[in-house]
């Protein structure tokens, strides 16, 4: 240690070490989001190839391909690794690049933390996926791992995934942790938090739900260990507990676990749309209040998740109501960013298209949510390829719609070279169609009554399968294309100037070079 | 709000000084909710004995159930269900599948539990009535239930309930199922679940 700060005296200014130490040892918030995002997108391949088994499995009715064990664990994975390895860490990887160069701070406020809270991940992923090929299989119950099927019914290979959960929980709070100490001690002097990006103060309150809601997960899954091994009953009927109250524990995770995946999605949008619209963002206070609110409901709703559990009609209304408000702050982000466009200048560049794509597409998941948060309709589309439907609309035109808007967004700084226009709008259009290809029949087949999670199905669902599964082939495919589209970009490509965009606004374009130097804001900006 | 910091050319990537109260509050919350999560199981049990949500019955003196609220104008059905948990070789049925019942009396029913075992083996069991609305009227005078069961070896044994639900027992409902489940509590369950 000592011996490395003398070399440092000697030169001011200096990049990256060489060689792949560089990437174990790093503490560089630009490194480690650059890890963050190359994690989550092979992680979004591997997810994606199990969605590619589950939809040639569903090309048509009857069992061809896999036997529905196996099918169980393909649906399982492809949802914890999406969520856990895909989405969440894309975000946290966006985070480590952005935050620091919108708030005009070095790095990250807890650098060496920032390293292990990466360098965990790939741990607990191969903890999980190594649980193929061990005696019993993959986790098999469904990514909502619900009692008893997850405790008294599941293989021994079951806790290798509970040890996974507990990792990934652990790196989240960490990383979490560290975005709230970055927001609240490293802004540069003049940004008070009401000048903050709102990509910055979504993800201040995502941090927060991070550190409430992971550990609620953590305790589930602890309980299911003991109650697997350790003689307790938590979740056993038989032994005095209650597996309904599994879903409670869970679902009070799960709830504010989706906003997790959505809230900085917000913010991507809410940086990119004023760019292209060459105005400033309609309603920034209300943004900020909106989300503060989505996040507060988002604790008081999760058992929507389980209007057919057997509840008491007072309570069906209560959580129908409590749902349907959601709608009215998130009815404010999209009528906030509708109103940012009205009358702007607008030009339509890759990054545009996306962010276009999220506001629209994450609008009809957010109509089919509304659908499904009313109680009575909802006992009959529970557990229904409407649910599917809903939550991939609202995860993949949603999340993942935001992540790739961001990618191209903002990639120009990060690498100093402009992606190929043309590819990205390809990109843009051959994922759009193939998605709606994807999803969109699968609310006809979900409302005709077709269940989730089943490997085969009656005649009457065959065709729009067929059309569903061709679909997914192709954004499948499509994505293939984008990590293409990555490569060529970090390799080489137009000169970025340092704006970037004509209408792009904020620190990281303003006040910082592209590509943003390794070192960036060793001495803080000024802020107007 | 952080003051600018004096550029130090030796550190590459400054780190603020973190305050320690905040510090100390951002590692307090997650350790908190984790202990939250723990505290839902007790918080469940009791919105579990306020709102009936799980079925759990519960249990009144004889003496205090008061016989002129017989309310012979109703018949409610009770249906009887059994089962065994793993890892406990005990056959368990009702002796009775249904009963015709006027709410405010009490009546006696009984389950028969036999051994398969060939050493004494114990267990508990624990009931759960549908819809959960009407465990709040479901009382019970006396019950196998309340304590531990101990069986010797191919024993078999006939094991009463006496029970009354209550007058005001909700109009709608008509008919009402009783289950109940023997679990194993021997010291070799964690043994015995692995079956």
């Amino acid at each position: 240690m000592s011996t490395a700060t003398t070399t440092h005296d000697t030169h001011d200014d200096h990049g990256p070490a060489s060689g792949l130490m560089r990437w174990v040892t790093t503490t560089n918030h630009k490194d480690i989001g650059t890890l963050y995002l190359w994690f989550s997108f092979i992680m979004l391949l591997i997810g994606g190839s199990f969605a590619m088994v589950i939809r040639a499995e569903l090309f048509q009715p009857g069992l061809q391909l896999v036997d529905p064990q196996f099918f169980n664990q393909m649906t399982t994975m492809h949802g914890l690794i999406m969520v856990f390895g895909a989405i969440m860490p894309a975000f946290v990887g966006l985070a480590n690049w952005l935050i620091p160069m919108m708030i005009g701070a070095p790095d990250m406020a807890l650098p060496r933390m920032n390293n292990w809270s990466f360098w965990i991940l790939p741990f607990a992923f191969t903890m999980l996926l190594s649980s193929f090929f061990l005696e019993g299989g993959a986790p098999a119950f469904g990514w909502t791992f619900y009692a008893p099927l997850s405790t008294t019914f599941a293989p021994d290979s079951t806790d290798f995934f509970i040890f996974g959960v507990h990792m990934m929980g652990i790196s989240s709070v960490m990383g979490a942790i560290n975005v709230i100490a970055t927001i609240f001690n490293m802004r540069a002097p003049g940004m008070t938090l009401m000048k903050m990006p709102l990509f910055v103060w979504t993800w201040l309150i995502t941090a927060y739900l991070l550190i409430a809601v992971m550990p609620v997960l953590a305790g589930a899954v602890t309980m299911m260990l003991t109650d697997r091994h350790f003689g307790t009953s938590f979740f056993d009927a038989a032994g005095g507990g209650d597996p309904v109250m599994f879903q409670h524990i869970f679902w009070f995770f799960g709830h504010p676990e989706v906003y997790i995946m959505i809230l900085p999605a917000f913010g991507i949008i809410s940086a990119i749309i004023p760019t292209f619209a060459r105005k400033p963002l309609f309603g920034y206070s209300s943004m900020v209040y909106a989300t503060a609110s989505i996040a507060i409901l988002s604790f008081m709703v999760w058992a929507h998740h389980m209007f057919t559990t057997g509840m008491p009609v007072a309570g069906e209304l209560y959580f129908m109501y409590a749902t349907i408000m959601i709608a009215i702050p998130t009815g404010v982000k999209i009528f906030n960013w509708v109103s940012t466009m009205w009358r702007g200048s607008m030009t339509f560049e890759t990054p545009m298209l996306w962010a276009l794509g999220f506001v629209v597409m994450f609008t009809i998941g957010g109509f089919s949510g509304l659908m499904l948060g009313i109680a009575p309709v909802d006992t009959q589309y529970h557990d229904t390829y409407f649910v599917v439907a809903h939550f991939h609309y609202v995860l993949v035109t949603g999340a993942l719609y935001s992540i790739i808007a961001a990618f191209y967004y903002w990639v120009p700084k990060w690498t100093g070279h402009m992606y190929d226009e043309k590819l990205g709008k390809i990109h843009f259009w051959w994922s759009t169609i193939a998605v709606n290809v994807l999803f969109f029949p699968q609310h006809f087949i979900g409302l005709a009554g077709m269940p989730r999670r089943i490997p085969d199905y009656s005649l009457q669902f065959a065709d729009w399968n067929m059309i569903s599964s061709i679909g997914g082939f192709a954004f499948g495919l499509g994505q293939v294309f984008f990590l293409y589209i990555v490569i060529k970009t970090i390799k080489g490509g137009k000169k970025a100037s340092d704006q970037v965009w004509e209408g792009a606004t904020g620190l990281e374009f303003e006040a910082l070079p592209s590509p943003a130097p390794y070192h960036s804001f060793n001495e803080a900006p000024a802020v107007k | 709000m952080p003051s600018p910091e004096k550029p130090d050319s030796s550190k590459p990537a400054k780190t603020a000084n973190l305050p320690r109260k905040q510090m100390l509050k951002l590692v307090a919350i997650p350790v908190l909710m984790f202990g939250f999560g723990f505290a839902l199981v007790p918080l469940y049990d009791v919105f579990c004995a306020v709102t009936g949500l799980n079925g759990k019955t519960g249990r009144v003196e004889a003496a205090a159930v008061d016989p002129r609220q017989v309310d012979t104008s109703r018949t409610i059905t009770v249906r009887f269900m059994s089962n065994s948990g793993t890892g406990l070789p005990w056959n368990f049925k009702p002796m009775q599948s249904e009963m015709e019942v006027h709410p405010g009396q009490i009546y006696q029913a009984s389950y028969q539990v036999s051994s398969r075992s060939d050493h004494e083996t114990h267990g508990q069991a624990i009931p759960s009535l549908s819809p959960g609305i009407a465990s709040l009227y479901f009382n019970k005078t006396e019950c196998f239930c309340f304590n531990q069961q101990t069986l010797k070896a191919n024993e078999t044994r006939d094991m009463p309930l006496r029970f009354v639900i209550e007058h005001d027992l909700p109009k709608e409902i008509v008919e009402v199922t009783l289950s109940y489940t023997f679990f194993n509590i021997d010291q070799d369950k964690a043994d015995s679940n692995k079956s």
